[in-house]
């Protein structure tokens, strides 16, 4: 299967700090990927740069076209949507609202009341249908990350970047979460997730790449990717992967 | 004797809709303690009450044997409970320096030994002392959220998420500082969803669900509870 993102040699740099460097990547329909690294390696800057929000050099291609350089609406028209690890819902709209602009204005809706049509299916998709009146301020964040994952899905993307969407979530919760972040793969939707909950990483991506001081140092299955050494050291740290260990009972 | 610290019959939530449903909450001495529970079921509504955000509709908050239910968030603080909020909430434009200030506002002469102490607790935070708090990673932010925190010398600091959106190192360097603080006197209550870190941290356990306590105890009783083990670790 041909792939349907596919990145070459990003690299971003502020100033002179080269947040991103010569990062290659590619992902195929229905992928999930997961992108983790410490806090600071260039995951949501890499997330920024595919989709217009941070100028890169080297190319991006999405769908078999160069999307490099296109602004950030256009991206999304393309059908490759985001979500935002710090959450900007409009606070004084209902969660349908919401969900519904992220309908009208990808142009997956034609009209406003077919966007909230298509608003009310996804937020109960999500697990939301219950909140879809209250205003997006009222809901506690894990709610509103919830609803940055039903904004992208309203847009009908072939790709879908989820920034740390599943933070904050308990046990329970997470294993819901990983039900809607496989049916969504399953309809053939590339995702990429960048992600801290190691539960999430390693019971849904079929592939992992890590990021440190914004270069890869391991990119393969979770289970390889996350007993590396590199990884231990630059990442999860000795008490985690020894948890890990005993879970697995390695 | 009475408490540390001490919570009964406490409700609150907002306008018409009731978020607490009597909880009832008691620390008989400083040490560290973890708050855990499903999304909705108080935990965030239970921190902002006891630091003053929230107006409680009724029960009571002791702290040291005195009533501070209804004190205002500054006087609170002045009682020795400061709050580190979730998702950090520093100010953003300002360095870091200025935002661990702001941790001891009004409190002059508290403000040098705090950023002394802050500063060797997190050595880091010192050479970003001139940083925009914006420009931070999520564990610096986090670093600086706690240090802001402390700021104030707490008897007992509440947390709320702390690993929030964090790299699993990072959270094993956080939990060591905080044992260090713990360990120097500062009772800490920690809201934190990975609860198999947080009763790893924590000597006891409250489980707050729909907006009552409904399971508290030692870390290891609670670890080995069957209901926790389903509900929260993910283990049967």
């Amino acid at each position: 299967m041909s792939a349907l993102l596919e990145v070459h040699v990003l690299t971003v740099r502020f100033g002179g700090l080269c947040a991103l460097s010569n990062l290659s990547l590619s992902a195929e329909p229905g992928e999930i990927l997961g992108l983790i690294g410490p806090n600071g390696a260039g995951k949501t800057t890499f997330i920024n740069a595919v989709t217009g929000a941070v100028k890169a050099t080297g190319s991006v291609r999405f769908g078999g076209r160069s999307i490099s350089g296109f602004r950030p609406f256009k991206i999304a028209r393309l059908g490759l949507a985001r979500t935002y690890q710090v959450v900007q819902p409009f606070p004084e709209m209902s969660a349908l609202d919401n969900v519904a602009a992220g309908a009208l204005f990808s142009g997956a809706a034609p009209s406003l009341s077919e966007a909230r049509k298509q608003a009310e299916a996804v937020l109960e998709r999500v697990g939301l249908g219950r909140e879809a009146n209250r205003f997006a301020e009222e809901l506690t964040l894990a709610q509103r990350k919830r609803l940055e994952v039903a904004k992208g899905l309203a847009s009908k993307p072939r790709m879908l970047l989820l920034d740390e969407v599943n933070a904050g979530l308990n046990a329970a919760e997470i294993e819901e979460a990983l039900g809607l972040i496989r049916s969504i793969a399953v309809e053939g939707v590339a995702v990429l997730l960048v992600e801290h909950v190691m539960r999430v990483v390693s019971g849904l991506c079929h592939r992992v790449i890590v990021l440190h001081h914004g270069r890869m140092i391991a990119d393969g299955e979770p289970a390889h990717v996350l007993a590396d050494q590199a990884v231990i050291e630059a990442y999860l740290g000795r008490r985690y992967a020894e948890r890990m260990a005993v879970a697995v009972g390695a | 004797m009475s408490a540390f610290f001490e919570i009964s019959g406490l409700q609150a939530g907002y306008g018409a809709i009731r978020v607490l449903w009597g909880v009832d909450l008691r620390l008989n001495q400083r040490g560290i303690a973890c708050l855990v529970g499903a999304n909705g079921a108080g935990k965030t509504t239970l921190l902002r009450s006891i630091s003053g955000l929230l107006t409680p509709t009724c029960g009571s908050i002791r702290f040291e044997g005195e009533e501070i239910t209804g004190l205002r968030p500054d006087q609170v603080l002045a009682r020795g409970i400061a709050q580190v909020p979730e998702g950090r909430r520093l100010f953003a434009s300002m360095n870091v320096e200025d935002n661990l200030l702001m941790g001891a506002y009004g409190q002059r002469s508290a403000a040098r030994q705090g950023l002394e102490r802050a500063y060797a607790l997190f050595p880091l935070l010192k050479e970003r002392r001139r940083q925009d708090a914006s420009t931070l990673s999520g564990g610096e932010q986090q670093m600086c959220a706690i240090a802001r925190g402390l700021m104030s010398h707490p008897k007992l600091l509440l947390i709320d998420e702390l690993s929030l959106g964090l790299a699993p190192r990072i959270v094993e360097q956080l939990i060591s500082t905080l044992v260090e603080v713990a360990q120097a006197g500062t009772g800490i209550l920690v809201v934190e969803q990975d609860v198999a870190a947080a009763l790893d941290l924590a000597s006891e356990g409250f489980v707050l669900d729909r907006g009552r306590i409904t399971l508290s105890g030692s870390s290891p009783s609670l670890a080995a509870n069957p209901c926790v083990r389903e509900a929260y670790l993910g283990v049967a």
